[in-house]
């Protein structure tokens, strides 16, 4: 794959809508809380994807509204979703065992950052005072044959959340292959950032903003 | 032998003591056995330690046990969420230990309980700080970290039917946590919408065999 640019950032939904064309048909895929289960608005009937959910469900449809809310049936975020034909229900250790022992293909997570090693820190600031709390991201980090984040490229502040090194609690070490951003798409291997596409930024300004060094694709 | 068929939930967690540690079935609210954690609060056993994947939301069920300070110790993979007020508080205040655990750990640290297992390395955690201070090892190249069970006094969970023998089924996501708490426990306790006679459950489609069971108590008029 040969490196290409738009003029344009990348939108969330452009976001998802990239991440759900890149997984492979017939995949079984989990899509983490927040700006990852757009992805699955994106995902054609064609693909024939299979999505899980950590709470114990293979076979997960779109969110329920209606009188198809069910108490009993919700996603990992808590939030009432409905079930497709082939479904499947299983408890947590069976649930998180398919995770942990690599049947699942993809993950789809946010992150604060990830490391150009793909090392990915996104379960806690690490803030003095603040709450911890881990849920199912360290398991799904390290379990799926691929990890893919998806997070905006830069903090408020303009710093580079793609580092050399983590400055965050770390999640998984080396478990990211991909990351999208609205600026680029990013592919890790071997400790190497090669650069797949740029939007609203060339390639060059690309380099000079981040802190590792990148290879263009 | 068969399990106890109590009359009513204050009379299934009857035998729940000062100290104990009490697993409870549930991911958010689905699952939670709500009626049973009501009881044990009622009952007013203290300085429990409690295994839940979160600790607690809005004011009902484990968070009013937090509230009211009769947990010393919560085992947990969530605890914070929008609604954990009454969790936060009494962090913030000092007034309850956590134990954060990764979820499929928090599962599996179940599982090997329930199976006679003394402990397993997993990947999942290595290099992070919720492995600091554990046995961590490489095998083919890959870290793991060594987790041990968590054996408990008594698990409550919610099913939708038993059969008199104590056999489980479950309803849709609402399984999660049920079935490895129920193997993990000296005690299990069932509340379920309907116990039918023996043989009205299809031996094919049993979840948790009655074995796991000690006491089931109907909960009628579940909404859905």
């Amino acid at each position: 794959m040969s490196y290409s640019y738009t003029a344009a950032a990348l939108t969330r939904d452009d976001m998802a809508e990239m991440v759900a064309s890149d997984i492979p048909a017939g995949s079984f895929v989990n899509l983490g809380i927040g700006q990852p289960t757009n992805v699955s608005n994106y995902l054609t009937a064609d693909q024939g994807v299979t999505l899980h959910t950590e709470n114990g469900m293979l076979g997960m449809g779109p969110v329920a509204t209606g009188g198809d809310i069910d108490g009993d049936l919700i996603n990992a975020g808590k939030i009432p979703v409905t079930e497709l034909p082939g479904a499947s229900y299983f408890h947590h250790a069976d649930s998180f065992a398919m995770m942990r022992g690599g049947h699942l293909d993809v993950c789809v997570l946010g992150a604060f950052q990830v490391s150009q090693t793909g090392d990915l820190a996104n379960w806690h600031t690490g803030a003095p005072g603040a709450i911890p709390a881990v849920g199912g991201a360290m398991d799904l980090a390290i379990g799926a044959k691929s990890t893919w984040v998806m997070m905006g490229l830069f903090t408020k502040a303009g710093e580079s959340k793609l580092v050399e090194a983590l400055s965050y609690p770390v999640t998984g070490l080396g478990c990211v292959s991909r990351i999208y951003t609205e600026s680029a798409i990013f592919l890790i291997e071997d400790g190497t950032a090669t650069v797949r596409s740029t939007h609203g930024i060339s390639f060059d300004e690309l380099a000079a903003r981040l802190p590792v060094g990148l290879q263009r694709a | 032998m068969a399990p106890r068929i109590a009359s009513n939930a204050a009379d299934a967690v009857s035998g729940i003591h000062d100290g104990a540690t009490v697993l409870i079935g549930g991911f958010g609210n689905a699952g939670q056995p709500m009626e049973l954690i009501d009881a044990l609060l009622a009952c007013g056993a203290t300085d429990l330690t409690v295994v839940n994947n979160n600790a607690g939301q809005a004011d009902a069920g484990l968070a009013l046990l937090i509230k009211e300070r009769k947990i010393r110790k919560v085992i947990c993979s969530f605890p914070r969420q929008s609604d954990s007020w009454h969790f936060d508080t009494a962090y913030r205040a000092g007034e309850i230990e956590l134990e954060l655990v990764p979820q499929g750990n928090l599962a599996e640290r179940l599982r090997a309980a329930g199976a006679g297992i003394g402990g397993f390395f997993t990947p999942t955690g290595y290099g992070t700080l919720l492995a600091e201070g554990k046995e961590t090892r490489e095998i083919d190249g890959v870290g793991y970290v060594l987790e041990t069970p968590i054996k408990a006094d008594v698990a409550l969970i919610k099913a939708q039917t038993a059969d008199e023998f104590g056999n489980l089924v479950y309803r849709k996501t609402a399984r999660n946590f049920g079935p490895v708490m129920a193997t993990a426990a000296a005690q299990t306790i069932v509340q379920v919408e309907q116990i039918v006679p023996v043989g009205g459950i299809d031996p094919e489609v049993v979840v948790t065999p009655g074995i796991y069971v000690d006491t089931v108590v109907q909960i009628a008029g579940e909404n859905k």
